[in-house]
């Protein structure tokens, strides 16, 4: 069995990943996205990938576009495209939960700068504002008041690209300075930890510093994390969920999970569980 | 394997068991190099990609 790990970054995770697919007895090897070149027009069989690819390119839009050319050439890709494509955009994603009645944060999409103080005002402040692409918290924003909210417009209206003259806008939930990440392999729950909010910040991404502590699901949230990473086409994901008034609100599903975070708070090989599965989805 | 920083002359010690593809940082300077090759254990650095806007998980 062979199972192609892509990169554009090669992290400890990528390499952790590598080492346990070969103690299941893949033939893993790690691969270089950025020097690929595809002929696109001609349709191949792609045998040089293997079995079966995992992709963990920490570049968005080089694992969206990359993952739908090597589905052309009848790869199997971990995760696939329309997986990538719902969760790498939180409109998509919360198009989804919603169609699919997982509880999540009240959002609106504002079209222009026009409507944005009115949406924002339906809500009540604070509210947060969020990318539609966009990763560890990164131009995530609160605006705690209309003043703060018209500032932050002000700006996203000076930036050259259009996407950011539209708004997504959710509700801030009254909730502990923590959330939840599960980070989900097929049908298990390969680690679930409390993501706690560095000092001076609200945002709880371990990438901004966030400190994980171990967490065993209750049955509610094994529930709401499985009826998510399943609302989204299920695969390697990491559901973050935050503890709300009304019970759990799941507001992300990552497409291309990071686990060095979750791994330091909790025993047992992560790697080890996802690779297990992508091992499961090798084409026969 | 060693080799010197191209910004500010540190040296910069790669690991033996660094494979290609890999990033190391210079301790002086911080800059950010990716593994492009490694021949006759001695290990070719290029410029890693810098944080863009798409990446994250």
């Amino acid at each position: 069995m062979k199972l192609t790990i892509l990169f554009d970054r090669l992290r400890w995770e990528e390499k952790a990943l590598q080492k346990e697919a070969q103690a299941l007895g893949a033939n893993a090897a790690l691969v270089d996205a950025k020097p690929l070149v595809f002929e696109i027009s001609r349709v191949r069989r792609a045998r040089e990938f293997g079995d079966v690819v995992l992709q963990r390119c920490i570049s968005f839009y080089r694992t969206l576009y990359l993952t739908r050319i090597l589905e052309n050439l009848g790869v199997s890709v971990v995760n696939p495209y329309l997986v990538t494509e719902s969760c790498g955009n939180k409109l998509l994603t919360t198009l989804i939960l919603a169609k699919a009645k997982i509880p999540t944060p009240r959002t609106m999409i504002s079209l222009s700068s026009d409507t944005v103080a009115e949406s924002a005002q339906k809500m009540g402040f604070p509210v947060v504002l969020k990318p539609f692409v966009g990763s560890w918290g990164r131009m995530v924003s609160i605006a705690r008041d209309k003043e703060a909210l018209l500032s932050i417009v002000e700006l996203r209206e000076e930036l050259q690209n259009p996407i950011e003259h539209m708004y997504y806008l959710q509700e801030f939930v009254k909730r502990p300075p923590r959330d939840v990440r599960a980070v989900v392999a097929g049908d298990e729950i390969a680690a679930c930890v409390y993501r706690y909010a560095p000092e001076d910040d609200w945002r709880t991404n371990v990438a901004r510093g966030g400190l994980t502590k171990a967490l065993k699901p209750n049955k509610e949230l094994r529930e709401i994390i499985f009826r998510a990473a399943d609302a989204v086409g299920g695969g390697v994901l990491g559901v973050d969920a935050m503890e709300s008034e009304e019970g759990y609100l799941v507001h992300e599903v990552n497409n291309t999970v990071e686990f060095a975070g979750a791994q330091a708070a909790t025993s047992g090989s992560i790697a080890r569980k996802i690779a297990a599965y992508v091992i499961s989805r090798a084409r026969k | 394997m060693d080799t010197k920083c191209a910004e500010c002359d540190a040296q910069i010690s790669i690991p033996d068991d660094a494979i290609v593809g890999e990033i190391v940082s210079c301790k002086d300077c911080g800059v950010e190099y990716e593994v492009a090759e490694i021949k006759n254990g001695t290990a070719m650095l290029k410029p890693a990609e810098t944080i863009e806007e798409d990446w994250g998980e």
